[in-house]
């Protein structure tokens, strides 16, 4: 029987959202505050969902030992207290959440082994969130 | 295809009663509910968009606009209203949240221009919510 798991973690890191290519105009005016020159942070909440069968000798569909060692070396050892912007993946992409959200779902496509993929789920505030499955469309 | 939810609070007040059923059929069916006084809820407003990342702004959607829409199109017109007495559609559909989902689905889509209409979700409580996917 097919299930699905979805475990949370929590990362901070700052960020400034700026096209490096475009006119300091046109960056205040389609990124605003998130603009600002020293950058900011947020308190992203980052949601794993994996799928696969329910192992009938354990019970699970997969070890969440195994996905949380996979999450902390991977996603938070890389994200948590950094400045975005200087990492290798945002030299020339704007670190948004939107991008952000799928740098995540690239990292554990490429890495983790021990369960299907379906979604990640990023929270950049309590009042917005972006979920990324691929490019698949979500299901219900 | 990456998808952004937006939440919103409003606070409204309703009550369910269907003129074509008998005041006993009424208050069987709705229960306290059914009170014509009203009565009221703190709403949470998901709404989810969908659309390729814009590779020069990162963004699915510009966020500001989004949160612009929903306060223009649907918290202006339900926060702090009675919905049965106040909101034309509720007038005659019974303001319950799966109607509540569909209007405020309904209010949306057209405005909607840079990003599609994915879902929206409405919190009743915190322990009872709808979603609404537009489809018939």
């Amino acid at each position: 029987m097919k299930g699905h798991l979805t475990r949370r973690y929590m990362f901070s890191s700052s960020h400034r959202l700026h096209a490096n290519d475009m006119p300091d105009g046109w960056n205040r005016e389609t990124y605003g505050k998130c603009n600002n020159p020293h950058g900011h942070g947020h308190n992203y909440h980052l949601e794993v969902t994996v799928s696969g069968p329910v192992d009938p000798a354990t019970g699970m569909v997969c070890n969440l030992v195994d996905l949380d060692g996979f999450v902390r070396e991977n996603i938070l050892e890389r994200y948590h207290l950094q400045n975005l912007n200087v990492l290798t993946e945002f030299a020339d992409e704007v670190p948004t959440t939107e991008n952000l959200c799928v740098q995540v779902y690239d990292i554990l496509e490429r890495g983790f082994r021990k369960a299907h993929l379906e979604k990640v789920r990023l929270e950049e505030t309590m009042m917005n969130s972006f979920e990324y499955a691929g490019g698949r469309e979500l299901r219900h | 295809m990456v998808y952004l939810t937006r939440k919103a609070e409003f606070s409204a007040s309703h009550y369910y009663h269907n003129p074509s059923f008998t005041p006993e059929e009424n208050q069987r069916i709705f229960g306290k509910c059914n009170n014509p006084n009203g009565h009221g809820h703190n709403y949470t407003l998901e709404v989810t968009v969908k659309g390729e990342v814009d590779p020069r702004s990162g963004f699915v959607v510009d966020l500001k606009q989004l949160k612009d829409i929903m306060h223009r199109e649907v918290l202006d017109a339900l926060d702090h209203r009675f919905l049965n007495k106040e909101i034309p559609e509720f007038f005659q559909a019974i303001p319950t949240t799966e109607n509540l989902a569909i209007s405020i689905w309904q209010r949306l889509a057209p405005k909607l221009k840079a990003a599609q209409l994915h879902r929206v979700r409405v919190y009743e409580t915190p322990d009872l919510f709808v979603d609404f996917y537009g489809e018939a």
